[in-house]
């Protein structure tokens, strides 16, 4: 076999002067930055060209392995998709029932006795990684199936927190009285919400929903009789057990164990939604309205139900959220936290329920162990998010339809 | 067995559809022909309910829909394959088709008619389990129409069904909906920019210009008339 070496060098090399083209571009960038350092003091400035140096050839390397993997994505997408080694693997833990039954009960297993192996924190770290999962779960329905743009979705959120706190502050309701409620009140505010943005789409609906989560927030802010605005509220109960006492480091094992049941329960039901005759609609009326309303779907209702469904979960999770901290206030519930959810939506893989899952544990994750870095965590996360984004702009995980594949037989069956 | 009565619709500012009627008998093929923009399309889009009319009146078996929400008027029996095809591409042919059932509960029913439709059309079944956005053109067409009969209609608005095929899949377009009328005794009302080829299957046909109805007669006389003819089939 005999290779080329012409054109590739010549590609090397252009690829060498644009890299380097960048590294100056970032030296001149940083240059006030990196190289000059005023001292006020003494009136002089330092000049720190070593600096200089590091960020040229920092940026080089950096563009030239960026531009090697974006060139190897492109190639790779040229290739038949079918042969990647990710689909191959997934491909085979859906066929094969063995692999997947026994990863499955791995997982259940490793998650039951997480709360022993690890300490106090990380379980409570854990559970905020749940209660994403499920906020994620909820969102999927709205995003994912239903393909309504959500970006207020932490209203329902707010709503199922607040339904609890205010019902355990003037009445003493329990969690597990308060639950179901929160999330069916959350699911009321879902259908009122609908309403208005039945006609709108893309990015209007994006709009407005936006403004809706605002308005939640303003109003549980400012209206104090009602929310006790920013001071918000403090001593609400942890859930109970049959009146059992429980230390704090109990509790936290406890709600571990609540929020794992709660998640199982949401993927089952999601699950059981997503091919079910109105998961269906859900998915058609996100390809194509007029086809829908051709079939006779039920805009209106079909609309709505995505909305009801999807607030629903964050209801749930909203009054789970209550308990954990005992302490609510309208800061909690800001639009970082809807962003935060879409993220994990779109990241984890829009439709996927596994991917919404991972989607959630490396979003929440990431900047708890990210710590080490301390003031570059933020940036490493940002980093981490574009990266994946660029690379697999369909998420980590895609939503997976049964699809039939063509696949050319095998010419020969002799070996290589 | 549908009667549009001085219909007046808007399509968005637009004054569509000015002072329309139209009536179509039980069994018939009727066409509607005329050029761009000509009110066609809104006029399919009216009587399903997807653009509702603002003046005017519908009667489908003597009941009257013009207030009825699509949905409604579906269940009724009157089925649109709206123009371009519009399947679900990333649903299958299956699901595609399952979709058009979405009313129906009776799934020995549903099966029948699959396989009715699979016989129809022999392509759609090779590629069963294939999604749609991946089908031909031709195929897309066929699905877009069996998945409007997966209803089972009782009326089956078709438009603009060959726009964008080659001639021979054209031609078997039309025969299959000529064959589903006369095996289903379902009435058909079929707008086409085709005029040549919708008045050759069609009973009667009606000539809209420009958001009003300028011609109306049996296909035949039509297809003879000296306007229609440099009008519309460019003889």
């Amino acid at each position: 076999m005999k290779t080329d070496w012409k054109p590739l060098m010549q590609r090397v090399s252009s690829e060498m002067i644009k890299s380097i083209v960048v590294s100056l571009w970032f030296v001149f960038l940083t240059f006030p930055l990196m190289v000059m350092k005023i001292r006020p003091l003494d009136q002089t400035i330092e000049w720190r060209w070593m600096n200089l140096v590091y960020v040229g050839v920092g940026a080089f390397f950096l563009s030239f392995v960026w531009r090697y993997l974006m060139a190897r994505k492109e190639r790779g997408s040229e290739k038949d998709e079918g042969d990647s080694w990710q689909k191959r693997i997934g491909m085979k833990i859906r066929s094969d029932k063995r692999i997947s039954v026994s990863g499955l009960i791995g997982v259940g297993i490793f998650v039951l006795i997480f709360p022993f192996l690890f300490s106090s924190y990380q379980t409570s770290i854990m559970i905020t990684a749940l209660m994403y999962v499920m906020l994620g779960l909820g969102l999927n329905i709205v995003v994912g199936l239903a393909g309504l743009l959500d970006l207020g979705y932490v209203a329902f959120y707010a709503v199922g927190a607040y339904f609890y706190a205010l019902m355990n502050h003037h009445f003493g309701i329990g969690f597990w009285a308060a639950l179901p409620f929160a999330g069916g009140l959350a699911a009321v505010f879902g259908i009122l919400l609908g309403f208005p943005v039945l006609r709108l789409k893309g990015d209007y609906l994006a709009i407005v929903t936006l403004g809706f989560g605002e308005i939640i927030r303003l109003i549980l802010e400012n209206w104090n009789e009602l929310s006790y605005g920013p001071s918000g509220i403090a001593g609400i109960s942890r859930p109970g057990f049959f009146g059992f006492e429980f230390t704090l480091q109990q509790h936290t094992v406890y709600l571990f164990y609540i929020m794992v049941a709660l998640v199982a329960l949401t993927t089952i039901v999601v699950s059981r939604l997503r091919n079910s005759r109105i998961g269906r609609a859900w998915i058609a009326l996100r390809e194509d309205e007029v086809a829908c309303q051709a079939m006779g779907i039920d805009k209106t209702r079909t609309k709505l139900t995505a909305f009801a469904l999807g607030a629903t979960w964050a209801g749930f999770v909203g009054c789970i959220f209550a308990a954990k901290t005992t302490f609510i206030n309208p800061a909690s519930f800001t639009f970082m936290e809807s962003a935060m959810i879409l993220s994990i939506v779109v990241l984890g893989g829009m439709g996927s329920i596994v991917g919404v899952m991972v989607g959630a544990l490396v979003l929440i994750l990431l900047p708890e162990y990210l710590r080490a870095f301390s003031e570059y965590r933020m940036l490493a996360f940002g980093a981490s998010m574009v990266i994946i984004m660029v690379f697999r702009p369909q998420g980590i995980i895609s939503g997976i339809r049964q699809r039939y594949e063509f696949r050319k037989q095998p010419q020969q069956e002799v070996s290589p | 067995m549908l009667k549009v009565k001085n219909l007046h619709s808007y399509y968005g500012g637009i004054h569509a559809l000015k002072s329309v009627s139209l009536e179509l008998s039980q069994g018939e093929i009727v066409t509607l022909i005329g050029a761009n923009g000509a009110g066609k399309s809104t006029t399919l889009m009216s009587i399903c309910g997807i653009v509702p009319p603002r003046y005017g009146e519908i009667f489908f078996m003597g009941q009257p829909i013009h207030h009825m929400s699509p949905d409604k008027i579906f269940a009724l029996g009157i089925v649109q394959v709206p123009e371009g095809r519009r399947i679900f591409a990333d649903l299958t042919v299956t699901e595609n088709l399952d979709m058009g059932a979405y009313l129906r509960n009776d799934k020995a029913g549903i099966r029948k008619d699959m396989e009715y439709i699979f016989n129809l059309f022999p392509r759609l079944a090779e590629r069963r389990r294939q999604l749609g956005g991946t089908l031909s053109g031709g195929e897309q067409q066929m699905l877009a129409i069996s998945r409007g009969l997966m209803s089972r209609p009782k009326l089956l608005l078709l438009d603009e069904p060959s726009l964008g095929l080659a001639p021979v899949l054209v031609q078997l377009i039309f025969e299959t909906i000529q064959k589903i009328n006369q095996e289903n005794k379902t009435t058909i009302f079929l707008v086409e920019q085709n005029a040549n080829m919708s008045l050759r299957i069609a009973h009667r046909g009606y000539v809209m210009e420009s958001g009003v109805i300028a011609l109306e007669d049996t296909a035949a006389n039509l297809l003879k008339s000296e306007k229609v003819k440099a009008a519309y089939l460019g003889l």
